[in-house]
């Protein structure tokens, strides 16, 4: 997906979290990432956090210690 | 099977506890105190003639044909008005009786002429049978009444006119302006039955008997044609109506049918019950089925009688295959239909990787279906690609009382509605979308109950004949969080939560949070004014309705979970409900009206991505193995990709192949240019539905569907009802849908063996432990059951969280609100939200191909009379509506049903296409799209645009099809 929806969906439930105290707010993101997200999606997550984190809320960033890494990219059959 | 002929007791039962023992013709009959002797005696198995009476409507007392003799009494009491009494002694019998009765039958037949006699009418009417049954032989008073013409001129085909020379001056002629029902004003015999059958169980008041004598009969609104009426064509005055003056066309053109099935009605999420009446292979009307649990009896416009679009002839009825999506169809047999979309799948799969391909479940389809396309995908593709369009639609729901409550259901039951004080509603407009629903809150209302709506258009439930919301809040589209969180407020600072309930029952420390968050004074009626556009005081007022006004209800839709935040909004209902103590018992609770008929059903058979049936995460190791030991295969425990997601990796190259079962995305989903590019990137595109949809146009492969006509299984309604649905007919496309996807499993190698949906209904009850209780058997014991049906509740369970809360204990959420990024500007200064009407159904699909386009045949932009003034728009004028995504014209429809600053469509219609326009916004945490929510700005225009002008081309080629022969 785009780099800017992605930020955008990740930010948009760091939205919903911070009224929540944040230890709280830091899981309850990192669960609804591990949840939701499909392999490729945090795949595509981690790239761009390790890739600078731009954009993204602090809550989000703070959280991606907690999502759960995929399996790396299958490789179809040749 | 024969004609199923439902008893009709002539009086609705009493509910009463105590009994009262009575003889009716020396047999002993015991019923509920309050019980008419017509009904006892029915019940006794004595049948008393009777014309005004049916037991759908409160009795009436104005033919007097049931008159018994009651020992001891003087007179000929009416059995229908009269109750009964303990030790009464009656006869329905006598010389005396039949002499009366025998009179006034024929009174009414000098005042019917053409429902007397063999050739008259259906000659099968419930006036024929009764004069059969009263035993006339005679008509002593003539046929020349004013008001009719001469019988065997009406024989002849026809009769003479008014005005013609002949007397009869109060002739009215033949009102045949309903698509489905013909009104025949000279054999009304004016019981109004039809009258009272609109008020009372409809609740729409349009019909009225007008004038006096001869003048006298049943008129429509202001004495004006059907179709013009207010009418709303739900069909209960044709069922009331003891003679053909009401009757079905279907009937009158090709006769009665001869035998019935009783199904569920495949349109809404009421699961309004039917008999599908039959004649050959050929459905002749739908009857409302008086045990079915959901509708007692009632029905709307598009159960009854919107089912032409089974036999249309747009339907597809060949499986079709086409290499590019720019070449014509060519019609082939299902076998090379299955292999070539098998082995395509297979081959994407090797090139892309196990991830690439995924399927659609439909909420129009049954259960069995539904958990058939899972399992698909699950065991057959082997990845967690599966996503259903309920979506857009409930996700929400599931996600926000899960989150709350601990499950995902609704917490009541329809019957609920009955013991309710204060209804809340918000962001639905049942009328429209749930009629049989709708009708009965309306009778709630009118005993007595208030309602408070939410929306920020005028509906029905607002102002209609008869209702008066005791408050209207129309709040400003996208803010539903804020008005939740300011009720709230109210309801904690003035200290009118029920603390006894949230101490047994909650989490105390989560309200205690809540309350202090809510508590804010930037959540005050004054502050949450400000943010809705309402008025503060009505916010108040409403707030201390809602928590003290007795047994509180909320009903909610689309309007709700539509929304960036329609996830937070459940929670915020659910916070409500638990704070005021209104869960777990009759009358109270939160209802979500789901939209379409088994979006329940979908959702509960594990259509999401991350979830098993009964809504079990796929990473959860021990739900995993249930299905791994019974299938055979290792499932994956990662979940897979939504439809939005879906389209997202098509465009990256790393989705390419999609099964998409009765489901038009490219028309339901938000952003269709999204979506459109999504599906042109894939390489097989399957489509298995009745008509060549909107998605189709970028289809590899079609596979023609099954109207709910055609197959066995079940559909789940709004109040988690389990409801039978029973081939009325052979597929017309030779397989059922699970049929077909069982045929696609097996040519990719699956070894899948179902010979009935009961045994996949098996399937279903071994593994999913809110199921393990249903079986068809019981269904076709009980008539249908709510789950949870398991051990615990063997014959399901109507009202949840009696007794405490599913989840353990209520957990309170803060529900901040955040506004929309979708905000108005200069540019775009206007709001535009979007719902549906009663007499169309989604995305039109079938009911574009019914009768009901006599209202509704297009879609309508509803504005302000001061925005239209302002642009210089006219009522009817074509008027181009665009925003940040792009542009679409339409009619404009000047109402101040608006609130200014609004404007308000439908998406029925694919010419239309609303959803250009709305954005791709979506819930946070469900993705389900924000549809009720885009910035818009309009102007005259002059027709359609440049880019509806070129869909209709598209489409125009894309459905071209090569009339080659099959099997080459
Ligand atoms: S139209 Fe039928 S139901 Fe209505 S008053 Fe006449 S006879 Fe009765
Ligand atoms: S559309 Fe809904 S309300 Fe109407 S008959 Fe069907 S199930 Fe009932
Ligand atoms: S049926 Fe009793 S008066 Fe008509």
């Amino acid at each position: 997906m785009s780099p800017d929806k992605l930020i955008y969906q990740a930010n948009q439930i760091a939205t919903f979290f911070k009224s929540k105290p944040h230890a709280e707010g830091v899981t309850g993101v990192a669960d609804h990432i591990n949840k939701f997200w499909e392999p490729r999606i945090r795949r595509q997550f981690f790239a761009m956090i390790e890739g600078g984190n731009e954009g993204f809320d602090p809550l989000v960033v703070e959280a991606a210690a907690n999502v759960r890494r995929p399996s790396p990219e299958e490789k179809p059959a040749a | 099977m024969g004609l199923i002929t439902e008893i009709d007791y002539g009086t609705p039962e009493s509910k009463t506890g105590k009994q009262v023992t009575l003889t009716v013709d020396g047999k002993t009959v015991t019923v509920p105190e309050g019980t008419s002797i017509m009904r006892a005696a029915m019940e006794g198995g004595v049948e008393i003639p009777k014309l005004c009476a049916t037991d759908m409507l409160d009795s009436f007392g104005s033919c007097r044909v049931c008159l018994v003799e009651i020992e001891g009494r003087n007179g000929t009491p009416a059995s229908c008005t009269t109750q009964v009494g303990e030790g009464m002694v009656v006869h329905t019998v006598s010389e005396r009786l039949d002499t009366i009765r025998r009179g006034v039958m024929e009174l009414y037949v000098s005042d019917h002429p053409t429902g007397w006699g063999e050739n008259a009418g259906t000659g099968a009417s419930e006036f024929d049978r009764m004069a059969e049954k009263i035993g006339l032989s005679e008509n002593r008073f003539g046929v020349e009444g004013r008001n009719h013409v001469v019988a065997e001129d009406a024989a002849a085909g026809g009769g003479v006119a008014p005005g013609e020379g002949a007397l009869t001056i109060d002739y009215m002629v033949k009102d045949e302006s309903n698509p489905y029902f013909t009104y025949d004003p000279s054999q009304c015999i004016v019981c109004s039955r039809c009258v009272r059958a609109c008020a009372d169980v409809q609740g729409t008041f349009a019909l009225t008997i007008e004038g006096r004598g001869f003048e006298s009969r049943m008129v429509a609104s202001m004495n004006e044609d059907f179709v013009d009426s207010e009418c709303v064509s739900c069909g209960a005055c044709v069922q009331a109506c003891p003679t053909d003056a009401l009757r079905e066309k279907a009937v009158l053109e090709k006769g009665m049918p001869e035998r019935s099935v009783v199904t569920t009605c495949a349109y809404c999420g009421v699961g309004c019950n039917f008999k599908a009446e039959v004649k050959g292979d050929e459905v002749i009307r739908m009857m409302p089925y008086k045990d079915g649990k959901s509708n007692h009896g009632h029905s709307c416009v598009k159960g009854r009688f919107a089912y032409g679009y089974a036999t249309h002839s747009d339907r597809i009825l060949s499986p079709m295959l086409r290499e590019k999506i720019t070449d014509p169809w060519r019609e082939v047999t299902w076998e090379e239909a299955l292999a070539h979309t098998a082995k395509e799948f297979r081959r994407i799969q090797h090139q892309y990787g196990r991830g690439s391909i995924g399927g659609i479940t439909s909420s129009r389809c049954t259960d069995e279906e539904t958990y058939l396309v899972q399992k698909l995908v699950r065991q057959g593709f082997g990845n967690n690609n599966v996503d259903t369009c309920a979506r857009v639609c409930h996700s929400p729901t599931g996600y926000g009382l899960n989150t709350t409550l601990g499950t995902s259901a609704g917490t009541q039951d329809f019957d609920s509605v009955e013991e309710t004080d204060v209804m809340l509603l918000i962001g639905a407009n049942p009328t429209d979308a749930h009629p049989v629903f709708a009708s009965r809150m309306k009778k709630r209302l009118r005993e007595g109950a208030r309602i408070i709506v939410i929306d920020p258009r005028r509906t029905d439930l607002v102002r209609s004949p008869h209702i008066e919301a005791a408050y209207h809040l129309p709040i400003k589209p996208g803010t539903n969080v804020a008005i939740l969180t300011g009720l709230a407020h109210v309801i904690v600072t003035e200290k009118l939560y029920d603390e006894a309930y949230i101490r047994s029952y909650c989490e105390w420390d989560a309200f205690e949070d809540w309350a202090e968050f809510v508590s804010d004074p930037r959540y005050s009626p004054e502050e949450t004014a400000k943010v809705c556009g309402v008025d503060a005081e009505t916010i108040r007022q409403a707030a201390r309705l809602y928590a003290a006004g007795g047994n509180g209800a909320i009903f909610y839709g689309l309007g709700v979970t539509e929304h960036s935040q329609g996830s937070t909004a459940v929670m915020g209902l659910a916070n409500l409900a638990m704070a005021t103590g209104n869960i777990g018992r009759n009358g109270v609770g939160v209802n979500p009206l789901r939209g379409q008929n088994n979006v329940q059903g979908s959702c509960d058979m594990g259509s999401f991505p991350h979830e098993f049936p009964g809504y079990r995460h796929v990473a959860t190791d021990s739900v995993r193995k249930i299905y791994e030991d019974l299938w055979g295969v290792a499932l994956d425990k990662e979940p897979g990709l939504r439809i939005p997601n879906m389209l997202d990796a098509a465009v990256d190259g790393t989705f390419r192949g999609i099964y998409i079962q009765g489901e038009d995305i490219l028309q339901s989903d938000p952003d269709t240019t999204h979506v459109a590019a999504g599906l042109a990137a894939m390489e097989c595109v399957v489509v298995h539905d009745l008509f060549l949809n909107e998605t189709a146009r970028y289809a590899h492969v079609f596979l023609p569907g099954s109207t709910f006509l055609e197959k066995d299984g079940t559909f789940i309604n709004a109040e988690r009802r389990i409801n039978l649905v029973h081939k009325v007919i052979e597929p017309k496309a030779r397989y059922a849908d699970w049929e077909a996807t069982q045929e696609l499993a097996r040519a990719l190698g699956l070894d899948w063996n179902y010979t009935h949906p009961s045994e996949i209904m098996d399937e279903i009850a071994a593994t999913t432990p809110t199921f393990s209780g249903v079986t068809f058997d019981l269904l076709e014991r009980e008539g249908s059951v709510q789950w949870p049906c398991n051990e615990k509740a063997p014959l399901g369970t109507p009202v949840m969280h009696i007794n405490g809360i599913v989840r353990g204990k209520g957990n309170f959420v803060r529900t901040e609100y955040v506004a929309t990024d979708e905000k108005v500007g200069p540019r775009f200064p206007l709001l535009l939200t979007t719902g549906r009407i009663l007499s169309q159904y989604n995305v039109g699909a079938q009911t574009r191909r019914t009768g009901n386009v006599a209202w509704h045949a297009e879609d309508m932009l509803e504005i302000h009379p001061h925005d239209a003034e302002d642009r210089g728009i006219r009522n009817g004028d074509w008027v181009r509506l665009s925003s940040r995504s792009n542009e679409t014209t339409l009619r404009a429809l000047v109402t101040d049903r608006v609130a200014p600053g609004v404007v308000y469509t439908t998406f029925h219609h694919p010419e239309t296409q609303a959803n250009v326009v709305t954005t791709d916004y979506t819930d946070w945490a469900t993705s389900c799209p924000e549809f009720k929510v885009t910035a818009v700005q309009i102007a005259p225009s002059n027709g359609p645009s440049e880019w509806q002008r070129e869909y209709d081309e598209l489409t125009a080629m894309s459905r071209r099809i090569a009339r080659v022969e099959a099997a080459e």
